[in-house]
């Protein structure tokens, strides 16, 4: 919402700057998002007081004039106006000023006398186009003033953020309404109109006549209350100043005197109107009524839409002329050559004209106000107020009585405010007198009953206030927030704990993070998303209609940016939830750890200027460190998987993860990538257990290395077992740590070499002990796999 | 005679003690100590050969006295050459550096969390503090849990602030994390005191300032007898902790599941409330969203609102996160860029 500061004023009136005014709107009613200075443009013209004017030596048609502009002397100014007279004040630019449209003036000679600046028209100040001379100022300011605050041309507009449950702050006199409770002052009716031209409405319901046109509400549901008022005989011409000021200071485009008379009612009263041009209206006949399934009209932004039989238009005979509530009609636009008005002044339904608009896309200021609900109760009076503004600036007269069809709905009901209420919610006590008093400041009917309540009547005009809680904000807003004090009382610690999903997050997260990993957090939304996706019926984008049904969906997506931008080393990492079909129609969720890498292991050094490059094995082990840190244990099962590349991550028998080399759309110089993703979620009811350290051993540990030839058919977790199964309960630990191919080894098999370490917990192990299972080991692993040892 | 003779002997072998001990002090280098050595000590033309000869000449227990004072002298002499050669090596090391120390350390790759979990978790702690637990809940919501149940009118404005992305029917990706206050007031009676950090999803055009995915944090107090007043201090201690010391205020707002409702503001960070182009003028900068708690919602969720009373609160971590990182374009939060995170990398 737009407004203007001098607009405010004409409804009440206050001593506040623009910006106490700003402050007093945002602590109580609605915050004033921006202050626009408008007319800055102006700010180098001052009061310029005419004490000498001679005529010209050199020109006829030129006055040599003396100004008194607050400076300690006369400036010496030429000046080309017929109406220049001494002791008059007019507009003084100086010299070194800037004009709106850009003209710095300058010192300068004409016709051989000094001028020192320039007496200015009211055309040239950008306020009208009046070419009659020099602007006279008729004002007591000292020469010197600036020109804004001597004339009433300078203006500040008001940016306001009205939210949706206050649809009465969307007027002039809504917003004055609020400052007259702040100051004190009274509100009153600007006087731009000559009320006794006024005449009463005659109230009927479904249909009537009115100037000779007959006015039909067929849809009652949508146009619960529609008034007409025919006026004929009206000039068609530009508005009068002040009304272009006033349009101007909001932000709109003055149009004709009909046209912007409506909009001033809009903004003025939150009222919106509509003036038909009846000549071109096919029959004397105004209808209300659903629009046809395919009927079609071209409104006022000269865009042809098609409608339904859901919106409501008002037609004449034959066609829709105006689309209600939302937006009038192009061939019943008032132009130049408009005579007759039929002037509309309705209530509509605000779900019908939210649901037309949204169907139509089109919000308009009038749809904007009828959507959150209008004042009803006010629609008659201010149809005469728009008729007797109208025959005021464009002439004409009100053709039979005006009549009003339907009725607004009822007013608002009493509403109990406990005292008790009030101080259980706000935490302070705020006296019965003074919660009256507040109320009573914004129109609220207030009585007091023997209960320690009041009984409150809402004004009509604030349809949103229902119930207690409602009176209590009011009070609250109004005492003013900053009122209340900031002294942190005494409360109950909360009865929950933490969310186990928050703790399991928060732990995998601070693990990866210390991993080396970066953390991020993309968007969800993926083309595809295998044969489990979940479609987001109206995507913000076609090509990210689903969501995720894996994090590495998004991750892979990541790592293209990054190689995009010519970063080779990745290493990223998200917990986050993917989705899935559900059983029912609310989709299944899931919180997964996933991470991506690939590329140098570590920053390069010049101690070693080639780092080794990430491999299978780091993915292996990042896996590793998720598992640990979620589920609290490492005995997660990894199985190979269906391709040999990586595996499956099991827990307790269920997948619950994969690792695997991954695929996107890469540059050649890109390294190989490595994606790892763990499903969280079963960790999420699972009691850790705690840790407890074993003692550390006493006695001194017995190993020796066993260099094996491996062959194809077996896998080092058979060597692993078929040892342990014959290494006996001092086996400590059993550690593959080189594997080799190649020359000395034959065709088929690989070398692997095994480092066992044997420890006796009680006393040292002999050597004859270790060489004795040696050889038993050697001899399982020949029987079982084949598995001899390495002899070259 | 042969006193005297025993007596020169001892001044000569001084004397060339003295020699040879200014001879190696004064050898600057390993090379110059080797000729020292040859001089003294040489096996062929050192100058203690001389000496050694003598001793033979005494006689008697003479003899023994000059030779074991030969001795003496020689192993003082070897043993101080030794000391010499020692500190002529360490010094010609530090010298000549075999290792260049402004070169730069080896560097492990460092890992971070991502800039909002950084504000999230901030925003955490501190309400732990003062008996804060963190609830969760879905993403994917029934229109009633996220709209119905927070006292949203049906086809009202009030829904023009929540564009929302929906699943099914009536099944939609919450607006808001909001819907998890019902959740955790449908768990368990009073007193709740939880924050509920969690991503929301609006139809926003993803531009500078927006996203249709973004993170929230909003927080929750239930009791008898919470009020306005405790929103006000809890959520100026808040803000004193957060952002240090600093001005706040609170103006009135609307949200359907709040009333009343207010918005909290701090003093613009860039101008002390002076009034800049960041906070347009104003001098104050919007943090978060708030209000007691809409009977409505308490009712919906099963909690007597005349015994219980609550207050909530919503903000943006993103918004702060913007702001303390001098990020412009929201954008960057989401591209998951390496080169951006490394530098939030600490």
């Amino acid at each position: 919402m737009n407004a203007s500061y001098e607009w405010l004023r004409e409804f009440t009136d206050f001593d506040l700057t623009p910006q106490q005014l700003r402050d007093a709107i945002t602590s109580r009613a609605a915050t004033v998002e921006e202050l626009v200075p408008l007319r800055a443009d102006l700010a180098d013209v001052v009061v310029g007081l005419v004490v000498e004017a001679k005529p010209h030596p050199n020109s006829d048609h030129l006055w040599v004039t003396r100004v008194d502009a607050g400076a300690s002397e006369l400036l010496d100014v030429v000046c080309g106006a017929p109406n220049v007279q001494a002791g008059s004040k007019y507009p003084f630019a100086p010299a070194g000023s800037t004009l709106p449209g850009g003209l710095k003036l300058e010192r300068r000679k004409i016709r051989g006398e000094v001028s020192n600046g320039m007496l200015c028209s009211a055309r040239e100040l950008g306020l009208g186009s009046d070419h009659e001379g020099i602007l006279p100022l008729h004002t007591d300011a000292a020469p010197g003033t600036p020109f804004l605050s001597a004339y009433p041309a300078g203006d500040t507009r008001l940016v306001i953020d009205v939210l949706p449950n206050r649809p009465d702050l969307l007027s002039h006199e809504g917003l004055a309404r609020e400052i007259s409770a702040f100051t004190g002052n009274d509100l009153h009716m600007p006087e731009h109109a000559n009320m006794t031209s006024a005449t009463a409405f005659e109230h009927h319901a479904g249909e009537s006549t009115t100037g000779g046109v007959h006015v039909v509400v067929e849809d009652a549901a949508s146009a619960p209350l529609y008034t007409a008022t025919v006026i004929r005989g009206v000039h068609i011409a530009p508005s009068p100043e002040w009304l272009v000021n006033r349009l101007v200071s909001i932000g709109l485009r003055p149009i004709n005197n009909v046209v912007d008379a409506t909009n001033y009612m809009l903004h003025g009263f939150g009222q919106p109107m509509h003036a038909f041009d009846l000549d071109r209206m096919n029959g004397a006949e105004v209808r209300v009524r659903n629009a046809r399934a395919g009927e079609r009209i071209t409104t006022l932004d000269s865009v042809e839409r098609k409608l339904d039989a859901s919106m409501t238009v008002i037609a004449d005979a034959q066609n829709a002329q105006a689309i209600a509530g939302v937006i009038g009609g192009n061939d019943s636009a008032v132009s130049d050559g408009t005579k007759n008005l039929l002037l509309e002044v309705a209530v509509f339904n605000p779900r019908s004209v939210r649901a037309t608009r949204r169907t139509l896309g089109v919000s308009t200021d009038a749809s904007y106000r009828f959507e959150r609900a209008i004042d009803a109760h006010a629609a008659c009076d201010l149809a005469r107020y728009a008729a007797a503004l109208i025959i005021s600036i464009a002439g004409g007269y009100v053709d039979g009585a005006p009549v009003a069809i339907g009725s607004p709905a009822a007013s608002p009901q009493a509403v109990r405010l406990r005292m008790s209420r009030v101080a259980k919610l706000l935490g302070e006590r705020i006296s019965e007198p003074e919660c009256m008093r507040l109320l009573g400041s914004i129109g609220f009917g207030v009585t007091s009953g023997s209960d320690e309540a009041l009984r409150v009547t809402p004004p009509r005009w604030r349809s949103d206030v229902t119930i207690e809680v409602d009176l209590v904000e009011e009070v609250a807003r109004l005492h003013g927030y900053d009122s209340f004090p900031d002294e942190l009382r005494a409360f109950r610690v909360g009865n929950a704990s933490d969310s186990p999903a928050y703790v399991v997050t928060r732990r995998v997260t601070t693990t990866l993070a210390g991993a080396g990993l970066l953390e991020v957090r993309p968007i969800p939304f993926v083309a595809d998303a295998g044969e489990n996706g979940v479609r987001v019926l109206n995507p913000l984008a076609e090509s990210e209609v689903l969501l995720r049904s894996s994090a590495l969906q998004s991750l892979a997506r990541r790592v293209e940016y990054n190689f995009a931008h010519m970063t080779r080393n990745i290493r990223l990492f998200e917990v986050g939830v993917v989705f899935s079909r559900g059983v029912d129609r609310i989709p299944g969720e899931r919180t997964v750890a996933a991470a991506i890498i690939g590329g140098d292991r570590s920053p390069a050094h010049f101690t070693n200027p080639r780092p080794p490059q990430t491999d299978i094995w780091d993915a292996r082990w990042i896996a590793e460190r998720i598992v640990t840190a979620a589920y609290g244990s490492s005995a997660a099962a990894f199985q190979p998987n269906e391709s040999g590349d990586g595996w499956s991550v099991f827990w307790d028998s269920a997948e619950i993860g994969t690792v695997a080399p991954l695929v996107v759309d890469a540059p050649v110089w890109a390294p190989p990538i490595f994606g790892i993703e763990v499903d969280l979620t079963p960790a999420f009811g699972m009691t850790r257990r705690p840790v407890v350290s074993r003692p550390l051993p006493v006695t001194p540990a017995a190993e020796f290395d066993l260099a094996l030839l491996v062959p194809a058919t077996a896998a080092a977790a058979d060597v692993a077992r078929v040892i342990s199964a014959t290494a006996g309960e001092t086996l400590e630990s059993l550690v593959p740590f080189d594997e080799f191919r190649g020359i000395g080894v034959p065709e088929g098999f690989r070398s692997v070499a095994w480092r066992l370490t044997f420890r006796h917990p009680e006393r040292t192990l002999r050597d004859k002990e270790i060489e004795g299972r040696r050889a038993r080991i050697l001899r399982a692993l020949d029987e079982e796999l084949g598995v001899r040892p390495r002899t070259s | 005679v042969s006193e005297s003779t025993l007596n020169d002997f001892k001044s000569a072998a001084a004397e060339l003690q003295r020699a040879a001990l200014a001879a190696f002090d004064a050898a600057g280098s390993p090379d110059a100590l080797e000729r020292a050595r040859a001089d003294f000590l040489g096996r062929t033309g050192g100058r203690l050969l001389a000496l050694q000869r003598q001793v033979p000449s005494f006689e008697g227990a003479e003899r023994g006295i000059a030779g074991r004072a030969f001795n003496e002298l020689k192993a003082d002499l070897e043993s101080r050459l030794d000391a010499r050669r020692v500190a002529l090596e360490s010094s010609a090391r530090s010298e000549s550096p075999q290792i260049d120390l402004t070169m730069p350390p080896r560097r492990q790759f460092v890992g971070a969390e991502h800039p909002v979990t950084l504000v999230v978790e901030e925003i955490v702690d501190i309400f732990r503090r003062i008996g804060f637990a963190v609830a969760t809940g879905p993403e994917a919501e029934t229109e009633w849990y996220n709209f119905t149940a927070l006292n949203f009118p049906p086809d009202h404005p009030a829904m023009d602030l929540h564009d929302t992305m929906y699943l099914a029917k009536d099944v939609v990706l919450r607006t808001h994390t909001s819907p998890v206050q019902i959740r955790t007031l449908q768990a368990g009676p009073p007193p709740i005191r939880v924050v509920i950090p969690g991503n929301a999803y609006r139809l926003d055009p993803f531009d500078a300032s927006h996203a249709p995915m973004f993170t929230q944090i909003e927080g929750l107090s239930v009791d008898e007898g919470v009020s306005f007043v405790d929103l006000k201090a809890t959520l100026t201690h808040f803000a004193q902790l957060f952002f240090g010391s600093t001005r706040t205020r609170f103006r009135p707002s609307y949200f359907p599941f709040t009333e009343p409702s207010a918005e909290m503001d701090v003093e613009c960070r860039l101008c002390k409330g002076a009034g800049c182009a960041a906070c347009k003028g104003s001098g104050w900068m919007e943090i978060l969203g708030s209000g007691m708690v809409h009977p409505n919602v308490l009712d919906a969720a099963g909690v007597d609102s005349e015994r219980y009373t609550g207050w909530a609160f919503g903000m943006g971590p993103a918004r702060i996160a913007l702001q303390r990182y001098g990020i412009s374009d929201i954008r960057i939060l989401y591209d998951s860029d390496i080169r951006f995170l490394e530098q939030v990398a600490r």
